[in-house]
């Protein structure tokens, strides 16, 4: 190709810069669309014909299908439920109280496995040595086993604690048996509901004033005590108020009656070992995370704060621990996702989570498309309000990059 | 060169959308026959009706009755393939087709017959819900057991039986809802629980499995009726028919007094016309379920009639040594009626 005809194709190329469509394959626009028009084809006609063929299949065996079951009566018994619940109530409900024990769960799962985590992590940093010794242990035990295996051995300690009638009893209105733990509660009365507001507003007005004297510090330099203000708003507006509206002080004390303690609040053996496994299994993960976040913060950040004289722990929690943050929260989301889906393990030790009650759903009813469906959308929504939270709060411990 | 790719994922698109209709229920039959082996959905751990021996063979009333089946369709009662089942995943196991028939201790209702994409087929075991509890509790009555915790498992008819007998009394309860049945006896075991509540025949194997047997009791009373039968895939009525009347010849031919020691010599002399149409001499209902003429002598000759699995698996010789009771032929006062093989 001589240098001639080359110049003349580049121009002619550029002559026809925007060519109309040519109904040719060598046009790279034409096939692209082609392809993407079969491909996009397949795959709607595959799923078409997934769809009629369960369709056609669950008719010729009569199985209902779309979601009508959830109105009628259940029949199944639940053994806990955060709210009223009794085997009269719909599937929906029972579904429901499947959802929020999971929820359950999760949520104090979360909560304690990021402080033992933490702890633990920390732990294994310390200059103590049988302390970072003893948190290396730990770490390379838990997180070697499988969950299973700690739920089930949980699971088998606390059932071989004594049973009702022999229940330990360490401090008085406190039972540990074999059927869980029970706890004196308080006597609900509507005067109470002026506590609890008494209570939000002292930690409200703990928080303003957190604020306000991290403002005045900025200003003058002097560091304000938070913790006595701390303790007379919300310890103090709390019981002025029950002084106040003479709020009854009635405890409901747990009593053994025929085979059981009644009244009270009790956990649940099976609530508990599950909240166990899944806090000591995942805190081993987090610790690692902690470790690894405050590792990834420079030498020199520490040396720069003991010249200014900061003690250790101030130098922690004021340099350190803010900056690994940012390393620590994006590992720590896969954590708490996996600490909720792994409650699905529930099944093992007869907690009855969202899982069993959907089995349960799924044999009465027979609708398994229906039942898993629901259990995919309650772990999705569980799963993307968490990875939601959590990325709202990663943005806003980053850095601001200037 | 593209026109040779366009045409080739042209044709697999069309193949796609017509040379494979939607897989249609039936013929579940001839999947047998060309798979060469049944496959059969049975219980995760049942003394007397499923259960690994040492050897780790499955043994039991639901395993004969596999057997047996397969014996019937090939002649050859090792022709199975055993899925354990636990009590939430059994029907569904039927339904997407994992297993052919299910002879898993399932009790039979009209909602699991209608609703479930199921067949429910003859019963061959009477049962009935009751509760164990510890001997030394001192409990006598199901009503004594009001506040008591009581284990039970998760997808069974023993669920809704429990909550509507404490509801009907006016009584409480705490469920403990297992998985296994093993899981539930271990917490009966601990005292986790007060009592388990399942039917009869379960709660006697658990009593077995227990360190002493003795140090447990089973209530009289029985809360309700379960009828234990075969299920199948609903829409196949050919397959139906097979399950059913391979059930009803193993009645037959206890009524008939045909025994696997004495079923060929009987076929061989027996002048009786309803033994001959039996036994395969004349053909007839063989030919009309597409099987072997000899179907019944096979399976007889395999696993020996209703009444010899039962006191091998769950009768007075058995560990269990359960009485016939509701399980006893009608001619002596039970349930088990064949229907006329004509």
């Amino acid at each position: 190709m001589t240098a001639t005809r080359l110049h003349d194709r580049t121009t002619q190329a550029l002559r026809t810069k925007r060519p109309g469509r040519r109904w040719s394959w060598r046009d790279p626009a034409l096939r692209g669309v082609v392809w993407q028009v079969l491909v996009v084809g397949a795959v709607l006609v595959a799923v078409g014909w997934l769809a009629v063929n369960t369709h056609q299949n669950l008719m010729s065996r009569r199985i209902a299908s779309g979601f009508g079951f959830l109105g009628s009566e259940s029949g199944l018994p639940i053994g806990e439920h955060l709210i009223s619940y009794a085997p009269t109530d719909t599937y929906f409900r029972a579904l429901l109280v499947g959802s929020l024990n999971t929820l359950r769960v999760a949520v104090s799962g979360i909560l304690l496995a990021t402080i033992l985590g933490t702890a633990i992590g920390l732990a294994r940093l310390s200059r103590n040595w049988l302390l970072a010794k003893f948190a290396a242990v730990y770490v390379e035990a838990l997180r070697n086993l499988p969950l299973l295996l700690h739920l089930l051995l949980i699971y088998a300690l606390l059932q071989a604690l004594p049973p009702p009638r022999a229940a330990l009893n360490p401090l008085a209105g406190i039972y540990l048996s074999n059927r869980g733990l029970v706890l004196p509660i308080l006597e609900w009365a509507p005067a109470h509901g002026w506590c609890l507001a008494a209570l939000a507003l002292g930690v409200a007005g703990t928080f303003a004033y957190g604020r306000w004297a991290r403002w005045r510090q900025a200003k003058d330099g002097q560091p304000r005590r938070i913790a006595p203000v701390a303790l007379v708003l919300i310890a103090g507006l709390p019981t002025l108020a029950a002084i106040a509206t003479d709020a009854p002080l009635s405890t409901v004390w747990p009593e053994l009656r025929g085979f059981n303690f009644r009244g009270g609040v009790s956990l649940s053996p099976e609530y508990f070992a599950l909240l166990l496994g899944l806090v000591l299994y995942t805190a081993a993960f987090i610790a690692e995370i902690v470790r690894a976040g405050v590792l990834s913060v420079r030498k020199g950040q520490w040396e720069a704060a003991q010249a200014l004289g900061l003690p250790r722990s101030l130098i922690l929690r004021k340099i350190v621990l803010p900056q690994a943050l940012r390393v620590i929260i994006p590992p720590l989301i896969n954590q708490y996702l996996n600490l909720t889906k792994n409650s699905s393990l529930a099944v093992a030790i007869g907690f009855q989570d969202i899982v069993s009650v959907a089995n349960t759903t799924i044999n009465q009813t027979g609708q398994a498309i229906e039942g898993i469906a629901i259990v995919m959308a309650v772990y999705l929504t569980i799963s993307l309000s968490i990875s939601l939270f959590m990325n709202w709060y990663n943005r806003r411990t980053a850095w601001a990059e200037r | 060169m593209f026109r040779r790719t366009i045409s080739a994922v042209a044709t697999a698109v069309f193949t796609l959308l017509w040379a494979a209709p939607p897989a249609k229920a039936g013929a579940t039959m001839d999947a047998v026959l060309a798979r060469g082996e049944l496959v059969c959905g049975i219980n995760t751990g049942f003394i007397g009706f499923s259960y690994p021996n040492e050897r780790g063979e499955w043994k039991g009333l639901d395993v004969d009755l596999c057997r047996g089946l397969a014996a019937a369709l090939f002649g050859d009662p090792q022709k199975v393939r055993f899925v354990p089942l636990t009590p939430s995943t059994r029907f569904t196991a039927v339904t997407s087709g994992e297993v052919d028939v299910l002879f898993r201790n399932s009790t039979e209702t009209m909602l699991r017959d209608v609703t479930l994409g199921l067949r429910a087929i003859t019963p061959y075991f009477y049962d009935g819900h009751s509760f164990m509890v510890a001997a030394s509790s001192g409990i006598n009555k199901a009503v004594e057991l009001d506040g008591a915790t009581i284990c039970l498992l998760q997808g069974t008819t023993n669920e809704q039986i429990t909550a509507d007998f404490f509801r009907r009394n006016n009584l409480s309860f705490t469920p403990v809802v297992f998985e296994r049945s093993e899981q539930a006896r271990d917490a009966l075991k601990a005292g986790r629980c007060d009592s388990f509540g399942s039917d009869v025949g379960n709660l006697a194997a658990v009593r077995l499995s227990m360190e002493d047997p003795s140090a447990w009791k089973i209530l009289d009373e029985r809360l309700s009726k379960e009828p234990y039968g075969p299920f199948v895939r609903r829409g196949d009525d050919e397959w139906y028919d097979v399950v059913r009347w391979y059930v009803n010849a193993l009645f037959q031919a206890e009524e008939s007094g045909i025994t696997a020691a004495n079923v060929e010599q009987i076929a061989a002399s027996t002048n009786d016309a309803d033994l001959r149409r039996l036994l395969g001499v004349t053909p007839e209902l063989g030919k009309a379920l597409k099987l072997d003429p000899k179907w019944v002598v096979n399976a007889i000759k395999a696993v020996g009639n209703y009444g010899e699995m039962f006191e091998r698996n769950l009768g007075r010789n058995s560990p269990l040594g359960l009485p016939r009771g509701l399980n006893e032929q009608w001619t002596k006062g039970g349930l088990i009626y064949a229907l006329p093989m004509r």
